[in-house]
Order: structure tokens, then C-alpha cells, then sequence
């Protein structure tokens, strides 16, 4: 299997030492790793979620807006930053796989590296509530 | 290829009667491949000795850095055969999401820090932004990727006829690697080193010393051991030794290595006027 890059190293790295919740998928969207503040919100460590791709966590959460509607996968600032190369902030609701719901604010950004190369997106999880 | 060792201390030129046998130099290899051409491996202090061995009749020669720190371009402008008209010279270095090679250079290579400018070298001089993946220079194929250091750094793995040298003298692979040497996938400088006959790497500090220097771009010699091991390096070759190591202290650092236990690779603590041979 093939080294992830550089960027994503480093990101990953950075994101283990940040007590904020961090989220990081690759260009396809696969989630590669979220770190352990993120384990308390989305209800799982990562150890045991692994990782999954774009159409399983975009919808395993079940993401919903203020009025409990179900948010297309196209919608969530993710997927936006990376199909669209920009920054996305959403505030949502998302059902953590312990079973509690969550209202989260997601600040998601491109990694884009030298070269202009997409390499994934990393997003924010503000706890709304909890914090 | 013909690989020869011109300076392979780091950070800091280090001349005295204590680095006598590794030498006090910075970072500077010359690559020959089996025609001949020739490919310098940064514009450390010891590129300047490397100048009289560039033969009066070549017609072209490259300079690849792996980066721009001071240790990796200091001896550029002392480089003899840049003042050559006749001489096209083609320096590769990392790219820039902000300014170009040339931009950069110049920050060195201009009053007052030199008194010679980049432009005004008489060689007729190309600058490049490094691509990353492969090409090629003369029979050499050059695979180049960004690895773990301070600042755009790559490395180097260069292959002819199936023969595989990687040079990565400035390289801290355990930073981002959370079970490091373990995770292949997450250790930076994997792929680009694996299997490598020839490994140049970077063993700056003594484990000890790594402790406190975590984040500085450069690598402990154990760790270097163990990236060696993972990447199934046939011979290891550790480079950009501290300033601060004396001859004995870098002795002492290698035989603490090999005093672990069998390790699967050959261990060539580097030295300044060495020389190997791959392939032939």
C-alpha cells in the first residue's frame, strides 16, 4: 500500500496534538483518521472505526439540520471543500455512533499541497452545546 | 554509478583537528552515471574541493538540492565551473508555493551576503522547480518527493539499470510516524527509499540528543537504523553529522548501532572523501 503524502503525514501529526476535534479524508474522501477529541463526539475511537469511505461516514452519522431533515452527503462541508476546492462551514446535527445526538459547528478546508495537488480535506468539530 | 562523499557534515562547517577524518564539509555528493555525467548532490561547503575533479571538457552538469538551508547551498558561489562560459549548468531545488528557485537563491547569491550575483555567473545556468515523480538526467532516472524537514526539502532516489541509489540528508521520519518504525504508509520517505542499495540519511544526533531536538527537521542514528531496516536498505550510509561530533563521538555513535544485535543492512558511518560503486 501505497505511503500517504507528505501533507497528510504532517496533518494527521498536528492533529494528534490538538485538543480541538479534527477530521481528515483523502482526495476521494476516504476518511484516513480523526483524532481523539473527535472520538468523543462522533462516539467511537478510531481504532475500531477505521477507515471508511466517503459514502459510508456521510451518512453513518446521520447528518440533519435544526429541523431534523436529512443532509445530502453533497451538502456537508467535507464533501463541499473537497469537490469544490474551498472552505465550507455548516453547523448540523449528527447521531454519534454511541447514539447520542450532537449539534456540531464543521469548519472543513482543503489540503491542497505543492503543485496545486489535492491531496483531501480536514474539517473542525465544534461541539455546539458542549463547548 | 559512482557515488563520492565531499562533505557530509550538517548544519554548520566544522573544520578542525577533531572532524579530521569525517570531515568538517556540508552536504555535497557527486553522482557519476556509467557514461560519466555527472550530478551533484547540494552546494554544501564541500562542493568547492569537488571542483577540480569536473573534468575541462564537460558540457553539461546538475546541481539537485534538497533544499535551501544555508549548509545545503553555502559553497555554490566557490563552485569553479559555474565562472566556465562554455558550461550549461542546470540547478534543480524544491518548489515554492510563494517565490521561484531563482527568487530564492538570490537571497544568498547577491549583495552583501556574496559579491557575485546569480545572474551575472558566467555558465549558461537553468534553474528548475523540482517535479515531483520522475525524469530524467543523462541515464539516470531521478524519482524526487518531499520529505519531512523544515521548510520544501525532498529527496532523491535515483536508479540506472535497475541499481538504486536515495539521497535524504536532511530527514526526521519518526515525527509524523505514531508507531514509527512500524507504519510504512504513515513514515515519511518510504517509498521513495525503499529497497534502496545505497541509502545516504541523515543521523544528526545520538538518541539522547533527539529528545530534546524533536521537530528540527533531522534524525537520531537509531532512528536512522530503523528506518534503514524498514525500508530493506542494503547499505546505510549516515550523513550530515552534527558539528558539535567529534571523530571519536561519531565512531562511538556507530558502534552503538552495531552493538544492538545483527542488523540487516551495512553500516558506513559517512566520511568526506569516500567513494562507492552501484551496478558495475
Amino acid at each position: 500500500m501505497a505511503q500517504r503524502e507528505i501533507e497528510i503525514i504532517l496533518m494527521r501529526q498536528l492533529a494528534s496534538y490538538l485538543s480541538v476535534p479534527i477530521f481528515v479524508v483523502d482526495p476521494a474522501g476516504t476518511l484516513l483518521f480523526y483524532n481523539e477529541p473527535a472520538e468523543a463526539l462522533l462516539g467511537r475511537v478510531f481504532d475500531e472505526a477505521g477507515e471508511m469511505p466517503m459514502g459510508e461516514w456521510s451518512t453513518i452519522f446521520r447528518p440533519t439540520d435544526d429541523e431534523g431533515r436529512p443532509l445530502e452527503p453533497d451538502v456537508l462541508p467535507l464533501v463541499v471543500a473537497l469537490k469544490q476546492r474551498q472552505p465550507a462551514r455548516r453547523a448540523l446535527w449528527i447521531v454519534g455512533l454511541d447514539g447520542v445526538p450532537r449539534k456540531i459547528d464543521v469548519v472543513a478546508f482543503p489540503l491542497i499541497g505543492q503543485g496545486n495537488r489535492l491531496l483531501g480535506a480536514a474539517a473542525v468539530l465544534w461541539d455546539v452545546n458542549g463547548r | 554509478m559512482r557515488i563520492s562523499l565531499w562533505g557530509t557534515r550538517g548544519s554548520l562547517p566544522s573544520a578542525g583537528p577533531e572532524t579530521v577524518r569525517y570531515g568538517g564539509n556540508t552536504s555535497c555528493v557527486e553522482l557519476r552515471d556509467a557514461a560519466g555525467a555527472l550530478v551533484v548532490l547540494d552546494a554544501g561547503t564541500g562542493i568547492r574541493r569537488l571542483s577540480a575533479a569536473v573534468e575541462r571538457d564537460i558540457r553539461r552538469l546538475d546541481i539537485l538540492l534538497t533544499h535551501l538551508h544555508m549548509d545545503h547551498i553555502q559553497g555554490f558561489g566557490f563552485f569553479e565551473p559555474l565562472f566556465r562560459p562554455e558550461l550549461e549548468v542546470h540547478v534543480w531545488g524544491p518548489p515554492s508555493t510563494t517565490h521561484d528557485l531563482r527568487t530564492r537563491l538570490t537571497k544568498y547569491l547577491s549583495p552583501p551576503l556574496f559579491p557575485v550575483r546569480l545572474r551575472d555567473l558566467p555558465c549558461r545556468l537553468h534553474l528548475h522547480d523540482v517535479p515531483m515523480g520522475s525524469f530524467m538526467i543523462a541515464s539516470l532516472e531521478v524519482h524526487a518527493a518531499l520529505v519531512f524537514h523544515p521548510g520544501p526539502t525532498v529527496g532523491y532516489r535515483f536508479v540506472e539499470r535497475g541499481h538504486s541509489l536515495v539521497y535524504i540528508p536532511d530527514h526526521e521520519p519518526a515525527l509524523g510516524a505514531r508507531a514509527f518504525p512500524d507504519t510504512p504508509r504513515w513514515t515519511s520517505g518510504h517509498d521513495l527509499a525503499m529497497g534502496a542499495e545505497l541509502l545516504i540519511h541523515d543521523a544528526q544526533f545520538t538518541d539522547q540528543e533527539y529528545g530534546s531536538r524533536v521537530g528540527w527537521g533531522h534524525s537520531s542514528i537509531d532512528d536512522t537504523g530503523r528506518f534503514a531496516e524498514l525500508v530493506k536498505a542494503r547499505r546505510l550510509v549516515t550523513f550530515h553529522h552534527d558539528p558539535s561530533h567529534s571523530d571519536d563521538m561519531l565512531d562511538r555513535m556507530a558502534q552503538h548501532v552495531r552493538d544492538k544485535g545483527r542488523i540487516p543492512y551495512d553500516l558506513i558511518p559517512g566520511q568526506e572523501g569516500m567513494s562507492f560503486t552501484i551496478g558495475e
